[in-house]
């Protein structure tokens, strides 16, 4: 199965303000203790193991549970860390070990509060229609399918 | 990388919400085609399709070029991807993940104060 290339892969950006300070959004993203907390794919999931070695090079790494009971592992190496001003790392699923996603955290202050913009860069459905080489025109695939079937 | 600006996805979804405008977006994804040609299929009046041909080209899914005396479309890929972008799961997911970030960022203020 070959992969898109990472330009042909989608990537999304969101933009957030918060009334909390850039300082307690950056321990949010790098407690691991936090991380625990709010950053799982769903709220019936639950984190047994997080880790952030929060440095260039270092590790991080979530452990979860799904409601069902099924294993899941996130993990990936921190590229860029400027505290409470940037967080760059890469983002890989242990089940799609070759696919690797980037994913960049800008916080900046806003009054009292922080300005947050996310990009996730890179990653690839976890669909075979769309894990071919022409990347955009499974895009479309994806796109056809959602709108006829009425999803 | 294009931002997904709320206009331009309209734009796209509403381009992509008829069967002959799809029609022609999976011809053209095969490759080039002259205006003609992409029309033939089509049981319609040629400034009926035309019609068609504009609300893709003001979604930014085709560009139409002159070549000679032939009209050639060509599909841009671009727009498809940030459409299809915002399907993701991942659109899903940070989207929740950053409420969820916000009331947590909310309850530790709280039991600070």
């Amino acid at each position: 199965m070959t992969n898109p290339a990472p330009e042909d892969r989608p990537s999304l950006s969101f933009a957030r303000t918060y009334d909390s300070s850039p300082e307690e959004v950056w321990r949010a993203w790098t407690d691991p203790e936090a991380l625990k907390v709010w950053l799982k794919p769903e709220d019936a999931f639950s984190i047994s193991v997080a880790e952030a070695e929060v440095r260039v090079g270092g590790r991080f790494r979530l452990l979860m549970i799904s409601g069902e009971g099924k294993e899941h592992e996130i993990s990936g190496v921190y590229r860029e860390v400027i505290p409470n001003r940037k967080l760059v790392m890469t983002w890989t699923w242990k089940s799609a070990p070759g696919v690797e996603s980037l994913l960049t955290v800008i916080l900046r202050p806003l009054g009292a509060g922080t300005e947050l913009e996310l990009r996730h860069e890179g990653f690839v459905e976890i669909d075979d229609r769309i894990t071919h080489e022409d990347g955009w025109k499974g895009s479309l695939t994806l796109l056809q399918r959602h709108l006829t079937s009425g999803k | 990388m294009v931002k997904s600006s709320a206009a331009g996805l309209d734009a796209v979804f509403a381009a992509l919400s008829d069967s002959t405008r799809r029609a022609v977006l999976e011809s053209l994804s095969e490759g080039s085609h002259p205006v003609t040609e992409l029309a033939h299929p089509h049981d319609m009046s040629l400034p009926g399709f035309m019609k068609h041909l504009r609300v893709l080209e003001d979604a930014g899914l085709i560009e139409r070029s002159k070549e000679g005396r032939v009209v050639q479309c060509t599909l841009s890929a671009e727009p498809i991807r940030v459409a299809a972008a915002w399907l993701s799961p991942y659109q899903k997911f940070w989207t929740e993940r950053l409420d969820v970030l916000g009331r947590y960022l909310k309850q530790q203020e709280k039991s600070k104060s």
